[in-house]
């Protein structure tokens, strides 16, 4: 076993996986919210500021999803087929939203007649809406386990996803995700588009803690099993109350007008949900509820320790050439959203 | 119809419709970067325009290319799990390399080139202009790096048996600089160089014949041909050396790309014809011993043919290879003469009078398509029985807990939101066209602009 500063390089590479789904959560998060409660903007000066206020950026909080889909098949192969190809039809559905969201943001503009951009109003929409729903379901489904056979491949029915917590956990994430991007929103638009959003995001929060309060209560209930890392480990307990300081934040700094300490809050919130998650899955990656001998662990799933070395290498090299990169993006369009010739 | 064949199709279908994309990414990005240089270098308002003007188009077109992109990196969990898995360990070090290098690089800066106009310098613009098409670059690297080392596997070994046999990597710059890459990618990069100047001479071509934007159409016109011209010939060179690499490492793929069946004769060169699968016999206008001479330098060497190889271990459609090939082929020898010929007749100040010439550079952006098509098509046909050329057959790389229903489920799928999108792409392209490289920038446009989507603001 090779290992680096104390921790093997498969746990290595399970954390770096686990920084860039949380990047992406938190980056392609907002911008999905914003598309969730693009209809909840009426006009079409709201509308096109609430675009534009994403435009330079969600591209780029895309990319995350790349980034991690190349970390997963590269580091964990086994893992990587296994849950593309149990996830068949929702994933599918999935990628389906990525294509229709791309293009509506793209096609809108593009055309001054009022259906033309109602019709991609609903088409953005929708795909972000299918999209944090979808991602909401599979996590909700790696959380729980799945069927898996000798092979370490899919041997259940594609319908049995859609159970009760599943169901519950996609829900959460379409309300994270809402309160996320309109806190960012918030932080773009200014007079009336301002007001309005303040009052959308007080009122995903009371969705998104509902929801939350529902599916911790479901968990503790009937899926016990998925708390028992916190039993074992009281403290652990720390990152749950954490978390629920960081919720109970957001709206004390929506009242102060801070609205980048709340952005940070609801940032927070994705990347604690997403750790205490990744703290009762590990050391699996996929739990087999056919046979616990089938599992896919971040052992059975890695690939060669060399392979692991050359990763852990270009992530080094990497990250800070991306956060530089990222930041000087973000850095240019900082403040609030002014339309230009060459906007949305 | 079983997986098997449901997945091939899906595969090759959504690779081929991306395909679309990132070579014209890769082209405009190249000429974003001379326009805008031009435009910094003699601080000609023109090639600001043009520069403008191109970005808009740029940015359609990579907005779709990404969407259509993303599908393809889950493509091999969702369809070929067991290929993932085989090759991961390989495959995926590049495909992260990608992630991370290039595309980050390419999307971040995006951001500014079409939104940064007003925000930062020309300089930081120019620059922002040279990371995207740098990042492209990148990005083909690491793609042909990958699928190049399918062609000709290198710098690994092969671990466990059966079901659980995978590939492992030994040494990383020998799977990087693998037999084919090399030649692979200059290969593939000239050819969107190719696709991305073409989509310019048509543009202006058909400016230049409705006599509109002239002071802009001739100087674009004029630095796309350069363009293009060296990029034709640097291809044969190219295409050449590729060619070569394909008698060396895949005998079996040469032989099927000129439907060479016999191993004791010499091997012709067709400029068309005609592969009988059944019969095994190839019919057409050739040059007798061709092949042997351009590999061998001599008219008669024999060159090993599709019957040397194992029914299994060599590729059944034969004929589809050697057709694609030849389209690749003739396109390339047919964009030689035309761009040549034009440049010949630029330096004579004859070339925008030809209106027949200008017609058939309107059309002429489907060439360097059509040859990027094929020239794939016939590589990973070529390569088949074999997904991993010699290691992992295509038929033992697919995932088993996926359903022919699911597949055909996702295939209709595809095939009409696809074809939604490439009726949606060309409306808004040839509007984008239509409406011409004039008014971005001025302040007059700005307002116009905002009037017209909120006629309640014009009062």
């Amino acid at each position: 076993m090779e290992t680096f500063l104390g921790l093997d390089f498969n746990v290595w590479w399970f954390l770096v996986f686990g920084g860039v789904i949380s990047g992406y959560a938190i980056l392609d998060g907002f911008d999905l919210g914003a598309g969730a409660l693009h209809l909840l903007l009426r006009k079409e000066q709201s509308r096109r500021i609430a675009l534009n206020a994403i435009g330079p950026v969600w591209d780029g909080n895309e990319v995350w999803l790349v980034i991690a889909g190349g970390a997963l098949f590269a580091g964990f192969p086994v893992a990587y087929a296994a849950i593309f190809s149990a996830f068949y039809v929702p994933f599918m559905v999935f990628l389906m939203g990525i294509i229709f969201r791309a293009v509506a943001i793209e096609f809108r503009s593009k055309e001054p007649m009022l259906w033309w951009r109602k019709t991609w109003d609903v088409v953005y929409c929708a795909a972000s809406i299918t999209i944090a729903l979808s991602l909401g379901l599979m996590l909700g489904n790696v959380a729980l386990g799945i069927p898996l056979n000798e092979q370490r491949e899919f041997s259940g029915n594609w319908l049995s996803f859609f159970n009760p917590f599943s169901i519950m956990v996609s829900i959460t994430t379409l309300a994270l995700f809402m309160v996320h991007g309109a806190i960012y929103l918030t932080m773009k638009t200014e007079k009336r588009l301002y007001a309005r959003l303040r009052i959308l995001s007080r009122n995903f929060i009371i969705f998104f803690v509902l929801s939350f309060v529902i599916t911790t209560l479901y968990t503790l209930l009937y899926v016990p099993h998925l708390s028992d890392f916190f039993r074992a480990n009281p403290v652990a307990f720390i990152i749950p109350i954490f978390m629920v300081l960081s919720i109970a934040n957001i709206p004390r700094q929506i009242k102060k007008g801070k609205y980048r300490y709340a952005f940070i809050s609801s940032a927070l919130t994705i990347a604690l949900l997403l750790i205490m998650v990744a703290m009762e899955v590990y050391p699996y990656l996929l739990y087999s509820t056919e046979n616990p001998a089938n599992s896919i662990t971040i052992e059975n799933a890695a690939s060669s320790y060399k392979t692991m070395k050359i990763l852990l290498t270009i992530a080094v090299i990497g990250t800070p050439l991306v956060a530089i990169y990222t930041s000087f993006v973000f850095w240019t369009f900082k403040g609030k959203v002014k339309l230009d010739e060459m906007s949305y | 119809m079983d997986v098997e064949i449901l997945s091939r199709i899906q595969f090759a279908f959504t690779i081929a419709f991306h395909y679309i994309y990132p070579p014209l990414s890769i082209g405009l990005g190249l000429l974003l970067v001379i326009f805008e240089g031009m435009y910094l270098k003699t601080g000609d308002k023109r090639y600001e325009q043009i520069t403008r003007f191109w970005i808009k188009i740029f940015a359609l077109i990579f907005g779709i290319g990404v969407a259509t992109g993303i599908i393809m990196e889950f493509e091999f969990g969702t369809n070929w799990a067991t290929y993932s898995k085989y090759v991961g360990d390989i495959f995926g070090s590049a495909l992260a390399a990608e992630g991370i290098f290039a595309f980050a690089l390419e999307s971040g800066f995006l951001g500014i080139l079409i939104f940064g106009w007003n925000r930062v310098g020309p300089k930081v613009h120019f620059f922002s202009a040279v990371m995207v098409f740098l990042g492209s670059m990148f990005s083909a690297v690491w793609i042909v790096v990958a699928n190049s080392w399918q062609q000709t596997p290198a710098g690994f070994r092969i671990v466990g048996e059966g079901l659980n046999a995978r590939a492992e990597i030994t040494d990383f710059w020998a799977m990087v600089f693998n037999p084919s890459s090399v030649e692979r990618l200059t290969h593939v990069w000239i050819g969107a160089f190719l696709a991305g100047a073409f989509l310019v001479l048509s543009v202006n071509a058909w400016y230049i014949l409705k006599n509109k934007y002239l002071e802009i159409a001739k100087p674009s016109f004029k630095l796309a041909l350069f363009t293009a011209t060296v990029c034709s010939l640097l291809q044969l060179a190219v295409g050449h050396k590729s060619a070569d690499g394909v008698a060396k490492n895949q005998p079996a793929k040469l032989a099927a790309l000129e439907g060479h069946y016999d191993s004791l004769a010499t091997g012709d060169m067709y400029l068309m014809g005609y592969v009988n699968n059944k019969t095994q016999e190839t019919a057409g206008i050739r040059i007798p011993g061709g092949l042997s001479f351009l590999l061998h330098g001599n008219f008669n060497t024999p060159i090993k043919g599709l019957n040397a190889f194992p029914a299994d271990e060599r590729p059944t459609q034969v004929n589809a290879v050697f057709q694609f090939y030849h389209i690749m082929v003739g396109i390339g020898m047919t964009l030689i003469g035309l761009t040549v010929f034009a440049t010949w007749l630029y330096f004579r100040n004859k070339l925008f009078d030809k209106r027949w010439l200008m017609w058939v550079f309107v059309w002429a952006v489907l060439l360097p398509q059509i040859a990027n098509q094929s020239g794939w098509f016939a590589a990973e046909m070529g390569r088949q029985p074999w997904v991993v050329y010699g290691l992992l057959k295509t038929s033992d790389a697919l995932s088993k807990a996926v359903t022919a229903n699911q597949v055909l489920f996702s295939l209709i799928m595809f095939t009409v939101v696809y074809l939604l999108l490439l009726v949606l792409f060309l409306y808004l392209l040839n509007k984008k066209i239509q409406h011409g490289p004039v008014d971005y920038g001025t302040k007059e446009s700005i307002e116009e602009g905002t009037k017209r989507d909120n006629p309640l603001l014009a009062h």
